[in-house]
């Protein structure tokens, strides 16, 4: 199982949201044909349905097209793509720091302490 | 989505010990469904009422529309809880011996598993490791096209690095048509491949539910699910 995804929520969405970086981040082009359901399935070693739940939902957010008997491809526009990984980033950041607080460090101290930490 | 197992108030009891009472489910083609529970919760007894080693007391059960018979076993592949298969038997003469008795059996595709395993056909199957029997085990049962894969603790004896061989061999072989029911209670293991889980407990169904829903619903693996249903 890849080291992203967590058992305790849905996975469908967590792969969804592995595909949204590989899009953007052009491990699949504009155009390209992602490997079969199989593959993914093994490769990420998860269900293959919950991988084929996963590639329609983002068929349905206009960031992956299938063609029938052939499989699915990255549309040209990849600006979903991108917004849905913006928002993650900004989700998880923003959860990073709410934990930082129960921790005693306010967002600025986090801020530095971060910077400190890029240094180290 | 066809019906491929139905147990109606399905019943079973050694003596006065009943080890499965009054169950009843449905599953559907082209799922992959964990049958979890301690042991002796019955795990067992349901996988041999599917193959017909035993028969129900009291209600019925269905594979494919069928008693377990002559008809159902050609449906059915059927992965023991331990090894049956002759020691001095070479690999190549199990695959005939296999190509023999199913008519759905693929030589082709066995070859090619035990040939990416790197196991020769020419060794007797009493030579291998114990870990490296269970594969060959897996590859024979999931060399068949079957309607239902009925797996008994695939994954019990082998190391972590054969539980990943065994988990991909499954999600390789998996097809629409076809239904694999894996019983274990290693769950945390192979929880990521289900599609749904049976939880029986002293013979009762007490869940059977998509894991997708209990992740989103309980906010909880099925693993840490089960060690709360389960908990003494």
């Amino acid at each position: 199982m890849n080291g992203y995804l967590d058992k305790s929520r849905p996975v469908g969405p967590q792969i969804g949201e592995l595909l949204c970086v590989a899009v953007v981040q052009g491990e699949y082009a504009p155009g390209q044909r992602l490997p079969s359901v199989r593959e993914l399935a093994v490769d990420l070693g998860v269900n293959p349905n919950t991988v084929q739940h996963a590639l329609e939902s983002l068929g349905e957010q206009g960031i992956l097209y299938s063609v029938r008997g052939s499989g699915w491809y990255v549309q040209e526009d990849r600006t979903r793509a991108r917004e849905i990984l913006t928002r993650l980033r900004r989700e998880k950041t923003a959860e990073f720091f709410r934990t930082m607080q129960f921790l005693g460090l306010p967002t600025e101290e986090t801020k530095a302490f971060v910077k400190e930490w890029e240094h180290e | 989505m066809s019906e491929i197992l139905r147990c109606e108030n399905v019943t079973k009891t050694f003596g006065s010990v009943t080890a499965l009472n009054n169950v009843s489910l449905t599953l559907e083609s082209g799922k992959i469904v964990g049958l979890l529970g301690p042991n002796g919760s019955g795990k067992t007894t349901l996988i041999k009422l599917i193959n017909g080693l035993l028969t129900p007391n009291f209600g019925r059960l269905l594979v494919d529309g069928d008693e377990p018979g002559i008809v159902t076993k050609t449906k059915v592949a059927y992965l023991p809880d331990n090894i049956y298969l002759n020691g001095w038997m070479t690999i190549r003469q199990i695959v005939e011996y296999f190509e023999d008795f199913y008519e759905d059996f693929s030589p082709a595709c066995a070859y090619e598993m035990l040939d990416r395993l790197g196991i020769s056909p020419e060794k007797r199957l009493k030579t291998l490791s114990k870990g490296n029997k269970e594969k060959v085990c897996l590859i024979l049962v999931m060399s068949r096209r079957a309607r239902l894969y009925v797996l008994d603790e695939p994954i019990a004896g082998v190391d972590p690095a054969a539980r990943d061989y065994v988990i991909s061999t499954i999600i390789n072989n998996y097809n629409p048509e076809a239904t694999v029911l894996i019983s274990t209670h290693l769950i945390s293991d192979i929880e990521q491949i289900l599609d749904e889980v049976l939880f029986i407990r002293n013979g009762h169904l007490v869940l059977h539910k998509s894991v997708e829903d209990i992740r989103a619903e309980e906010g909880k693996s099925v693993d840490e699910l089960f060690r709360e249903v389960f908990r003494w």
